[in-house]
């Protein structure tokens, strides 16, 4: 029979284990992925580290022109959603969009792209 | 015979009416209107602006008898011989030149006359205008004046289609097509028709004249009249352009009427008041400024002074300030228009009241007396022991011959204002400081305000001066002058006028220091008296130092209101005014620059990350379509999209919303076809990837 303590500790290991197994199966899960799929997977992190870094800035030098700042957080989010948004339609295992060709998603992106700058850099000022 | 009263109170009231408004003083055409003459029309080398004033000009140097054309003459008939002669001319520049010419008589030959005349003769069958036909036919007259023989075609016609423009309530229209009718073109259709007739030299059906006669007495009943009698034509339809005052209206209207009245036998039916009443408005411009105006009053009171109707005598006062003191005497002048001597006739003062009791006439019916000499018409003032003060003074003309009657107009009863003035008397003047309580105790100083001795006194908020004197004309009665201010003035310059009061014998002030020592703002000190009288009708009004009182006054409490600053210099609000500082919303605090560039680099670190990322990834290109057809069209959407996206680089940069749009309507277009081309081959590429998979 274990103590009180050793339970413990064989817990906590378990739980990190636990934590590693997870995240390892995670990795090897993701790695399965299609090549395209990571691509815009990265394309959606990059945008939100820019807006993460803007975010920080105002937060440094306060928020004089606030339609800069709206503007500039806008164009990455608005980005990166459109970017998942792509990314469901891309996807194979995705029934929904099954007869969608990619290409036409591609389009769209590329268009909502462009009307969402140029509203961003209207904003901009 | 006594006259009852009902007629005394309708004489009073009409007099009353009438004498509510003064009677502009009226002065016959003197020198001031000659050197005035010379003074407008001032040619510069013997040339004027235009033709037009070089006739006005001349005209009003001949009326009055100034000037010498000597230098003229030369300078201004190559002008005319030019415009006479050019085809180019029209015709006003040729009716100017050919007036001009009449008077300066230029050395022109007879065939340029018979050239001109050819012209307005075809003017006149071509026209329907007023204003060619005035121009044409006054212009014929001035031909023919110069002894070229010239014929009116069809004068009948011409006639009927002048008086065709005339309209029911007198006046002319200036063509058939301009609805207004316009009292200046009466005035110009008349002289036309006279033209007409003295040109024509047929006897005209006298229905016809009748009518004329009947349109002018038409447009007489028109005339407008100011308060003091003056009579005057007006436009009723003012044309913003072209405004012509009254003056010019006037004149217009005079010369036509005196024009045609020159060519009928028999006289026209206006009434010679009418005639004075114009008269007298002519006058009443006095010495006019401007050289159309000088020109249009001489020119039709020369119309006046020489027409066949009536010759209006003017009854003007040479002074009408008169004094008791020099004994001057009432003098009246009855002339013509330009000064020339009146037939026998004598003046009548009708009435004279003065202009504040105004039911009470002074006098009634003084007959004036004719000094030969001066030719003027007197009266002796002083036995008619008249107050000094203002006056109303209603005249009549009565003619020695009745036949002149039918001359001469003399246009009823004439209205003056005049003032009489003389020394007033001050009497029994005294000023003194009392108690309250002992009013009747009073030592009272005398005061005689032409002796050049000061007064000083002394006094306490307590107490009370007193300041009263009488006032007496020189026949002695009380008056009322129009001021009578008594003012202290500290020494600080701080003043404090009061208002006399009249009582019915004197005049007196009692200044009561308890209540006004808020007034004076608590200042004790020296106070400087100063006393002014006047009134229009005195001629000894006076503003004198009386001398100095040193007051006593308490100390101001806490509250009391200080006495107000000196005014500063009242040049010194010409310098320079205080300089504002105005207030400017403080600009937002921005980071400094070296922390907006360190977070610029720091936003683009993602981004390498990503390319970074990609590269990891082992993304590749060789996707990219190798036949060259679809290479182009890729290459193509990856410019489109570069050049959208520099668009709006430029966008935020300098361009603005409306050119971005257009702009980006022709790039998008051409990105959707080659993307659409681009996508579909790429489409067609994987979908047979996936087949042949």
């Amino acid at each position: 029979m274990l103590t009180f303590r050793e339970l413990e500790f064989k817990m906590a290991k378990s739980s990190t284990s636990d934590a590693q197994a997870l995240f390892r199966s995670l990795r090897s899960a993701y790695a399965a992925t299609p090549t395209n799929l990571k691509i815009i997977d990265l394309y959606v992190v990059y945008a939100i580290t820019t807006a993460v870094i803007q975010v920080v800035y105002m937060g440094i030098v306060g928020s004089f022109p606030f339609n800069s700042f709206l503007a500039g957080v806008l164009s990455c989010v608005g980005t990166a959603v459109l970017a998942v948004c792509l990314r469901i339609q891309v996807n194979k295992e995705n029934k929904e969009f099954k007869d969608l060709p990619p290409e036409r998603a591609f389009a769209d992106f590329v268009l909502c792209n462009l009307v969402l700058h140029l509203v961003v850099i209207n904003f901009l000022g | 015979m006594v006259p009852n009263h009902g007629s005394i109170g309708l004489r009073a009231l009409i007099c009353a009416l009438l004498s509510i408004c003064a009677a502009a003083s009226i002065r016959p055409i003197s020198d001031a209107h000659r050197s005035a003459a010379l003074d407008l029309f001032v040619p510069s080398g013997g040339l004027f602006q235009s033709l037009e004033e070089t006739y006005e000009a001349l005209r009003t140097f001949q009326i009055l008898g100034v000037g010498n054309f000597s230098d003229i003459g030369p300078a201004t008939c190559p002008v005319i011989i030019d415009n006479l002669t050019s085809p180019a001319s029209s015709p006003k520049d040729l009716f100017d030149a050919i007036r001009v010419n009449s008077i300066l008589e230029c050395q022109i030959g007879s065939q340029t006359f018979k050239d001109v005349a050819e012209k307005f003769q075809d003017l006149i069958k071509s026209t329907d205008k007023l204003m060619n036909f005035y121009y044409s036919i006054l212009g014929l007259l001035h031909v023919k004046a110069q002894g070229v023989s010239v014929v009116l075609p069809d004068a009948e016609g011409v006639f009927y289609s002048i008086k065709a423009l005339s309209q029911n309530d007198g006046r002319w229209q200036y063509d058939s097509n301009n609805a207004e009718s316009s009292t200046c073109a009466a005035g110009i259709a008349l002289e036309a028709l006279a033209g007409v007739v003295s040109l024509a030299d047929i006897e005209l059906v006298q229905s016809k004249i009748g009518t004329i006669k009947h349109d002018i007495v038409k447009l007489f009943d028109s005339i407008n009249s100011y308060d003091d009698g003056t009579l005057y034509f007006e436009e009723k339809h003012i044309d913003g352009s072209e405004y012509k005052g009254p003056l010019a209206t006037t004149a217009s209207v005079v010369r036509g009427a005196s024009a045609f009245a020159a060519i009928v036998s028999e006289k026209l039916n206006i009434p010679g008041d009418k005639l004075v009443g114009i008269a007298k408005f002519l006058l009443s411009v006095g010495v006019p400024s401007s050289t159309k105006d000088l020109f249009n009053q001489i020119d039709s009171l020369s119309h006046i002074e020489n027409n066949r109707i009536s010759i209006p005598l003017i009854l003007s006062l040479p002074s009408t300030v008169l004094s008791l003191t020099s004994k001057d005497q009432l003098e009246v002048e009855v002339t013509t228009v330009f000064g020339s001597a009146a037939p026998p006739l004598t003046v009548n003062l009708v009435r004279a009241s003065s202009s504040d009791v105004k039911n009470n006439p002074i006098l009634e019916n003084q007959e004036l007396q004719f000094d030969t000499e001066k030719n003027v018409h007197y009266l002796d003032i002083l036995p008619l022991k008249i107050d000094i003060g203002k006056y109303t003074l209603e005249f009549e003309i009565s003619l020695h011959d009745p036949e002149n009657l039918n001359t001469y107009a003399t246009g009823g009863h004439a209205h003056s204002l005049i003032f009489l003035t003389g020394l007033v008397k001050v009497d029994k003047s005294q000023i003194g400081i009392y108690d309250t309580d002992s009013e009747s105790s009073a030592s009272m100083l005398k005061l005689d305000f032409f002796k050049d001795d000061k007064i000083s006194l002394v006094a306490n908020h307590l107490q009370k001066l007193h300041l009263s004197f009488q006032l007496f004309t020189p026949l002695g009665n009380t008056i009322k002058p129009h001021q009578a201010f008594l003012k202290l003035r500290h020494e600080s310059k701080v003043e404090h006028i009061f208002a006399l009061e009249s009582s019915s014998r004197q005049y007196k002030i009692i200044l009561d220091f308890l209540a006004l020592v808020e007034k004076f703002y608590y200042l004790s000190g020296r106070y400087d008296i100063e006393l002014a009288v006047g009134d229009a009708a005195m001629e000894n009004s006076f503003l004198h130092v009386l001398g100095y009182i040193d007051l006593d006054l308490p100390e101001p409490p806490e509250r009391a209101s200080r006495p107000p600053s000196l005014s500063v210099d009242p040049y010194a609000r010409f310098g320079p005014k205080q300089e504002i500082s105005h207030i400017f919303r403080a600009p937002e605090t921005r980071p400094p620059k070296e922390l907006s560039l360190a977070f610029l680099a720091f936003t683009l670190v993602p981004l390498g990350g990503f390319v970074i990322g990609l590269l990891t990834l082992g993304v590749n290109l060789k996707s990219f379509p190798s036949s060259s057809v679809h290479a182009l069209f890729s290459l193509l959407f990856h410019a489109g999209i570069a050049a959208i996206l520099l668009l709006y680089v430029l966008f935020w940069l300098k361009l603005d919303l409306f050119t971005t749009l257009k702009v980006l309507g022709l790039i998008g277009v051409f990105l959707i076809f080659v993307g659409h081309r681009t996508l579909s081959c790429l489409a067609s590429t994987s979908a047979g990837k996936v087949k042949t998979n």
